[in-house]
Parts: structure tokens; sequence; C-alpha cells
């Protein structure tokens, strides 16, 4: 175990464990590299050198267009969105205490997946496209919040979350699918992309959409960062600690699923980032929410621009969604992962 | 003067009464153990006393006010309670769970104090967890895990302090330990200390004041050699039993009556016995 670094003034205090910090710098150097990469390739392939001056200085490269507008704000926005599923899938498990809670559970990515699909079958006719977000974040605060209020009972307690988040999924995915029958070919294939996640035509207004969201919630995500670490322990010792239970539980369930309901929203039902994400960060840096947070997020927005890097180069010209990708970059990660883990 | 003092509580989950009408009082400075058989309530009792559980009637008073009406930080720091079988996330180490014990006293901007960490190794030190602090708490043996969380709750640094069946689950050599640790924390510190226990007898050698729960309510309560009786043992635990002096420590001992085999007046016999069969079995 490595030594712990403190730091004290007379107002403030702070203890820093070193490995962390190190991997969470290395794992930011690894996403500048990524990103810079996924800017490079393409149809036309440019320089990595050549795409660093140009992000320093946008009026003196030749590959503008290519690079300002129509790679930077893919690139941007998937890191926004993997980093926004990690860090909600990341307050999940722990708020749940169960590994294996992603914000698919807590009806975010059924709720989002069911009034996309509704917008595109019914209502896309009569409102334009970038209504969709707006459609989906309601899905999913909507669903979220009949999930929540459903659990209640003297109290919220994860395991019924967890159970009729379950139940109202698995009705919601089939009322999706019979939408998508049920609508002409066209929209069926809107939705199946939708569906499976994607980040293509992502331009600056996206990123612009999104950034807010990030930017207040992490946040807020950070700022109850010791208490995330002490409601881990269970029930009974967070209220001996002296944690406001329930108020503490609605907080980072509003937290997670406005994180992850923005970014589906963006970009579709790429839930599994959330799961994944959190566990390949617990494997590399120590259990506490401060370290685990940025290391989940650095990992779940390299995953979704590695994703969208391959989706979008490997079958040219065809544009394979990034949540294709996805699951088949990190599947076989997590599992490598957990066999080391194992052995 | 009474740290914990319960005023007509009664207690319930689903409409099932299960402490009617109860006044009890918690002694400053001593060890109090609440006894009483399967399910009658003495652990839900102890919930109630560290506002794990709100009371369906009447109130638990904490240093003469309300419990419930304090802030859950106030409470928290100046009492605490190991509930029954805690589990620690994997991968925890004993130290950070330790510190978590300082939650209370912590802010947004004071996350690590030097009173923080000076509690902390106190904690770490008076339960003999300083060796161990780097080891992951589900790499632990019962005993070493159970003093673990113990040091926690003494990181929380109060003098109230209120343990569920922490002996639970432990063998007989770290079940002492444990109550060892505990009585040394009282003697040493003059910690409030309350818990529930299920051997009678060791109850009995560590608390000063024993608290037996039957029928919804507190049936006795007092030193343990005086309370302590046969018919006490009939009552509360339905059990016959003969109550004599433990030998080594002069507190009560509760034998209990019931079936086994019976060696005292039937030795000669025995050992002739086998005798005759071992000698049949030889020719």
């Amino acid at each position: 175990m490595d030594k712990l670094l403190t730091f004290r003034t007379s107002l403030f205090s702070v203890q820093i464990h070193p490995g962390s910090l190190k991997i969470n710098c290395l794992l930011i150097l690894g996403t500048l590299v990524i990103a810079v990469l996924s800017l490079t390739t393409g149809s036309l392939w440019i320089n990595p050198l050549e795409v660093i001056t140009e992000i320093a200085d946008p009026n003196k490269g030749q590959h503008t267009f290519v690079i300002e507008t129509l790679r930077l704000p893919r690139v941007v926005l998937s890191f926004l969105v993997g980093g926004a599923l990690a860090v909600s899938g990341l307050i999940l498990q722990n708020l749940i205490r169960n590994p294996l809670a992603s914000p698919d559970i807590i009806g975010v990515t059924s709720g989002a997946s069911a009034a996309a699909v509704f917008f595109l079958s019914f209502l896309s006719g009569t409102l334009g496209t970038e209504w969709l977000p707006v459609a989906a974040i309601i899905g999913a605060t909507i669903t979220s919040l009949v999930i929540y209020l459903l659990a209640w009972r003297q109290g919220m307690s994860p395991i019924r979350l967890v159970l009729i988040g379950i139940g109202l999924a698995a009705g919601l995915g089939a009322l999706t699918t019979f939408m998508i029958v049920l609508s002409p070919i066209a929209t069926s294939m809107m939705a199946y992309v939708w569906l499976t996640g994607t980040v293509y035509g992502t331009d600056w207004q996206d990123v612009k959409a999104l950034l807010p969201w990030i930017l207040v919630l992490l946040p807020a995500a950070f700022l109850m960062a010791r208490t995330i670490n002490v409601q881990e322990l269970g029930d009974q010792v967070a209220i001996n600690l002296g944690v406001p239970l329930q108020q503490a539980r609605f907080l980072l369930l509003a937290i997670s699923v406005a994180l992850a309901g923005a970014a589906v929203a963006y970009a579709g039902a790429i839930g599994f980032v959330g799961l994944i994400a959190p566990h390949i960060a617990r494997q590399l840096v120590n259990r506490s929410f401060a370290a685990l947070a940025p290391a989940s997020m650095l990992i779940g927005g390299s995953l979704v621009i590695v994703a969208d890097t391959i989706g979008r180069t490997a079958f040219l010209p065809l544009d394979v969604p990034a949540g294709v990708f996805v699951s088949a970059v990190g599947a076989p990660f997590f599992i490598y992962l957990l066999y080391r883990q194992h052995r | 003067m009474y740290p914990l003092v319960s005023q007509s509580l009664s207690l319930g989950y689903d409409g099932k009464l299960i402490i009617n009408n109860l006044d009890l009082n918690i002694p400053e400075a001593r060890i109090t153990v609440f006894v009483g058989s399967n399910g009658c309530g003495k652990s839900t009792l102890l919930k109630s006393f560290a506002r794990l559980l709100k009371p369906q009637q009447g109130s638990v008073l904490l240093d003469g006010e309300a419990i419930q009406k304090q802030s859950t930080r106030q409470v928290a720091k100046k009492l605490a309670i190991l509930p029954q079988g805690p589990a620690a996330p994997e991968g925890l180490t004993v130290y950070q769970l330790v510190q978590q014990g300082r939650y209370p006293h912590q802010g947004w901007l004071q996350q690590w104090s030097e009173e923080d960490e000076r509690v902390v190794n106190r904690a770490l030190k008076s339960t003999d967890m300083h060796e161990l602090m780097h080891r992951t708490v589900d790499s632990l043996s019962g005993g070493q895990r159970q003093r673990a969380w113990i040091a926690m709750t003494l990181a929380q640094d109060t003098n109230i302090l209120l343990l569920d069946e922490p002996t639970t689950y432990l063998d007989l050599t770290h079940q002492i330990e444990i109550l060892d640790l505990l009585y040394d924390l009282n003697e040493r510190e003059n910690k409030t200390i309350v818990m529930v226990l299920h051997d009678l007898n060791l109850a009995c050698r560590y608390a000063h004041h024993i608290v037996a729960v039957n029928n919804r309510t507190v049936y006795t309560q007092g030193l343990p050699e005086r309370v302590i009786t046969e018919k006490t043992v009939k009552d509360v635990f339905h059990l016959d039993c003969h109550i004599t002096q433990d030998p080594l420590f002069g507190t009560p001992m509760c034998i209990p009556h019931g079936k086994g085999r019976h060696v005292r007046e039937k030795a000669k016999r025995t050992d002739k016995n086998s005798q005759d069969t071992y000698e049949a079995a030889v020719a």
C-alpha cells in the first residue's frame, strides 16, 4: 500500500491517495491520445501533428471543416456521453450496493427509448428531430420517477428499486418493440439506430446542449463523495454516521438519472458503458468515490470515442452506430479484467 | 444521570407491536446488556435507542432531548451503534473503513484534520488493529473483522456505544476478546456501553446492569447477581435451569436442565460397563 498524502491548512484538509492520482493523470493522458488519434482517422487520414496545430489555431490548418465541424464535436460529445453514463453507473452501483447496477435499472434507458421511439413513430412528422432529445429526457425522468414512487414504502429500499426497475424496463421494452413493428420501415430503421446508440451527425449545438448538464451534475456528485462512500457501508451504518439517508439517496438518484438521461438523449441507448466503466475504474484506483469518479468518467469517455471511431472507419462508407462497438470493445476487455482479477 | 432514556416507548413493524409503553433508563459509564429470547424485541429496542427505528409512540431521549428531533449528524457525534453483522464492500481496507467513522466530524473543506488522524490512530490502537490496517476487511477472520468495525465506531469518538450482538458467529476465544475490549473501553474511557448478548453467562460476567426483555416490556433489570434467578430464566427464556456461581468470577452462572449424558452419579457404572465390553471384545 502506498503512503497517503495529506494537505492541511487551517480551513482545509484533504487526504490523497498518490497511486490513484497517478492513474487518473495517466488516464487523462490516454484519453487525449485517443481523442487525437480519433481525429486523425476517417475517410480522410490527417497527420496527428496537423490535428494538434489545427486545434491550437483553427485559422492555420487546411482541414478546418473536417476537424472542426465534422470530427471534433463528435469526439467531444462521445466523451461527454461516455463520461456521464460512467459516473451515473458508478453512483448507482454504490447506491444499490450491487456491481451489476447500471442506468438501465432505474428506467433511464428503457424510458428514454420508449419515449424516443414513440416520438419517431408518431410525432416526428409534426415536430422536428431537434425535439428528440427532449422527448428522451422526458421519458427517462417520468420512468425513473414512477420506479422511485413504486419502490417507496416507508422509505426507499434499493432492492425494491431494482426489482421494480427490471419489471418496468421489461414492460417498456415490449412497448418499444411493438411501436417499431407498427411503424413504417424508414422510421423503424431510425428507431433501431437510436436504440443501439449513435453519435452520428453530431454538431456543436449538441455539445452545447449537453455540456451544461455535465458541468452542473459532476460537481454535485463530487460534493456528495463522502456520503457516497459512507452509504456503501449499509443503511444502518450510514444512519449511525449521521447521513440523512432518504434525502441523500433521493439526491444521488436524481443526479444519476439526470446524468444518464442527458447522455442517452443525445446519443441513444448506449447503456453498457455505465455498467463496465466503473468496474474497470475499480480495478485501477482505490475505492473512494473521489478517485473512482474521474477514472470512470475518463474510461467511459474513451470507450465511446474508441467505439465511435471504429464504427465510422472500419466499414467505410457505412457508419456503424457506436453502441455496437461499445459492447464489442467493452465486453472482451471487461471479461479479461474479471479473469485477471480472479486468477 | 441517564444519557439514554425511553419514555412510554412503543415500537413495532407493520402494525405488529414489539415493545409496549416502556420506560427505561440506561446508566452512564456502565455496561448495560439486553438479554431475552429470540424475537423478544431486544435488538429492536437497541435500534430505537440509536434512532435507526422510529417509535410508534413515546420517545427516546438522548442527553434529555428527543433523539428524533436532534440533527442526525449531532446524534452521530454523541452515540455510535454497531449493527448486527455489518458488511464492508469488497476491497475496502481496515484503514479506509475506520476513517469513515470520522464522517460526522468532517465537512466539505475539512476532510482530514489532525484530530481525524489522531482519533483514527487511537481507535486502531485500542482495538489492536494497527498491524492489520492495510489488509482488506474481507480478508480478515471473524474476530478481526468485528474489531475493525468496533474501531470504526470508536473513530466516531462518542461517549455512548451501542452494539447489537457483537459476538455472534465468533468462536469462544474471540467472543471473550471482543467483550474484554469493550470492558477495557468502559474502564479506561468511561464509555457508556449498551449491547445485546445471547450468552447469559457472559452477559452476567460483563454487565453492570442487565435488562431482561420479555413480553413487549422489561421483565426485570439491575445487577446480574440480584436479578438473574431461576425464576427469571424460566419466565424470560422459558427454560428450567439451576443458577450457580461462576467458580472464577462469582457472577451468576446458568446451567440448563434438559437432556444429555449424566456422567456424575453413573460414573462408576459406566466405567465398569465399558471395561466389560472391552474384555468381551478381547476374548
